[in-house]
């Protein structure tokens, strides 16, 4: 039997950051040292790989797995900087109803046997997509903005993890894990912005972690790295390794890093703050 | 964070991601199923040359391919049973 933690990245509503987080925490936990694989499962419109910089390296993908035209070590994509991180593709050209239940069945279980973590990237939708990325998981992380649909469709897929997974059909309860992003400490301060506690207060989820609006997700993106590998001492990235410290069972307090200022910054933007 | 950035001078991140997207995108426009396909073939035809030598494992036949631009490259990685290595 396998060691082996299956966690979702889920929110309902699309655009929440699930790709970056898939990435930045894959990414954060090979570099802890673990045997990690990240699985894309929005057939279709995959992007789990352009986030990671490894579109120009896919050839076969998920449903190709699941079809049995490529076995899985063929599909699985090595990272270009970590050995122990390794990306399933989605396929970019079919539907999502190419996936069969019994297909991702077998893969997650051919998979646990050769990582630690495997982190299910889920589309966007409470759809067969995002019930399959869930189906099989252990834990599951759901990323919210603090801000009111996103934090309505997350209420909708908490329900769905808790009648649709197999923890749940065996009577388990599905450990989950809250991890807002994009949030503005400034704008939450004055009242523009749904706080933290507003979005636990109402999900009655724990806080796993807060990821403040940072320049450095998209410059990340841009370039094809986590934003975990990108720039370590971006805010953005520090937030990530601090959630998957609590993911890993650490149990620190939740900070919200801050833009670390240089000595120019000091001078010109401490009057800002 | 760089010496040059203390200068004003423009992140180049934009560009690296503007250069991505269009490599990436000639080729999803140009359907990219071909690829696999190929990938398929020669891999069983790879297989087939190795297995006449050596008895190797399926699973220990990689094919990787890194798309730039007009260019594409196709890495053989063969992983050796140990006694196969030394017989040869």
């Amino acid at each position: 039997m396998s060691n082996a933690t299956v966690v979702v990245v889920t929110s309902g509503k699309g655009g929440v950051g699930k790709t970056t987080t898939s990435a930045a925490i894959a990414s954060a936990l090979a570099k802890e040292g673990y045997q990690v694989c990240a699985i894309d499962f929005d057939v279709g419109l995959r992007n789990l790989d352009l986030i990671m910089g490894a579109e120009r390296r896919v050839v076969f993908d998920l449903v190709n797995v699941v079809r049995g035209e490529a076995t899985i070590k063929q599909a699985l994509v090595r990272d270009k900087k970590l050995n122990n991180l390794f990306l399933l593709p989605a396929s970019q050209t079919r539907d999502k109803d190419a996936l069969t239940e019994e297909g991702v069945a077998s893969v997650i279980s051919e998979l646990r046997h050769y990582f630690d973590w495997i982190v299910c990237d889920s589309p966007a939708g409470i759809e067969r997509g995002a019930t399959l990325a869930m189906r099989h998981a252990d834990e599951a992380i759901i990323v919210s903005n603090p801000e009111v649909s996103s934090v309505r469709d997350c209420d909708r897929i908490i329900g769905l993890l808790d009648a649709k997974t197999q923890v749940a059909e065996q009577g388990g309860r599905m450990p989950k894990h809250l991890l807002i992003t994009r949030y503005d400490s400034a704008r939450a301060k004055t009242g523009d912005m749904l706080a933290t506690d507003d979005v636990v207060d109402i999900l009655s989820v724990p806080l796993i972690g807060v990821i403040p609006e940072s320049k450095d997700v998209l410059k990340a993106s841009n370039v094809g790295l986590p934003v975990t590998l990108a720039d370590e001492g971006s805010p953005a990235a520090r937030a990530y390794m601090e959630a998957t410290r609590r993911l890993l069972g650490e149990n620190i307090p939740v900070t919200i890093p801050e833009e670390k200022k240089g000595l120019f910054g000091k001078i010109f933007k401490g009057r800002a703050a | 964070m760089n010496i040059l950035s203390l200068f004003g001078k423009r992140s180049q991140s934009a560009s690296v991601a503007k250069n991505r997207l269009q490599i990436l995108l000639a080729h999803e426009r140009a359907g990219n199923s071909a690829d696999a396909a190929l990938i398929s073939s020669l891999r069983e035809d790879i297989l087939a040359v190795v297995a006449k030598r050596i008895d190797i494992d399926p699973d220990a036949v990689r094919l990787e391919m890194d798309r730039d631009g007009d260019v594409t490259t196709l890495g053989i990685d063969i992983e050796l049973p140990p006694s196969a290595a030394r017989a040869s």
